[in-house]
């Protein structure tokens, strides 16, 4: 990644090589198990919302219900998110 | 700062642990999907506990899982797009 303070990696010693491609790995898994948490957090609640009774397969309405629900989750959050940072600042800028 | 004398792992050790935490991943997700749909389906699908497990309510769990696993892709999918669009906005 960010290579501007560093020296080239090729000068490195192999042991070394192999220690860097490590943490480059279990960086990737990290975010990679991050965004599987959070399908996991998705599917429990828009299940919640979207499906009643579970038959031979989801039906459209379903299906148009969970992929919106997982948007509009997203939406408030950042809603939340945003507006929250709002009112922080509006009450540290009374000071 | 001295990284430098933990870290002569060769090759070998390196696939090693990679292929571990792959695994270990794997595991944890399985488990953590295991977990859910048991809980969900046990909701959905055993109103009354009685005596044992019916057939209408082993049937309802057969097919709960099912979907839940559709939904499970179905969100993966729908986050998956989000994540893109935001993106290409920025």
């Amino acid at each position: 990644m960010s290579d501007l303070f560093s020296s080239s990696s090729s000068d490195l010693p192999a042991g070394l090589d192999n220690e860097k491609e490590l943490q480059e790995f279990l960086l990737v898994e990290r975010e990679k198990a991050k965004l599987q948490a959070q399908i996991h957090e998705f599917a429990d609640i828009c299940w919640d919302k979207c499906v009643d009774k579970p038959s031979t397969k989801l039906d459209s309405r379903t299906e148009t219900c969970m992929l919106n629900c997982v948007d509009r989750f997203i939406d408030v959050s950042l809603l939340i998110t945003n507006r929250f940072a709002q009112m922080l600042q509006k009450s540290a800028g009374g000071y | 700062m001295d990284s430098l004398s933990a870290s002569n792992i060769s090759s070998a050790q390196r696939d090693e642990l990679m292929e571990t935490v792959k695994q270990q991943i794997a595991v944890a997700n399985a488990q953590e999907l295991l977990t859910k749909m048991t809980e969900k389906c046990f909701k959905k699908c055993v109103s009354k506990p009685g005596a044992s497990l019916d057939s209408s309510e082993q049937k309802c769990v057969s097919m709960c899982m099912d979907r839940y696993m559709d939904s499970w892709n179905l969100v993966s999918k729908a986050y998956g797009e989000r994540i893109q669009r935001e993106r290409n906005r920025n």
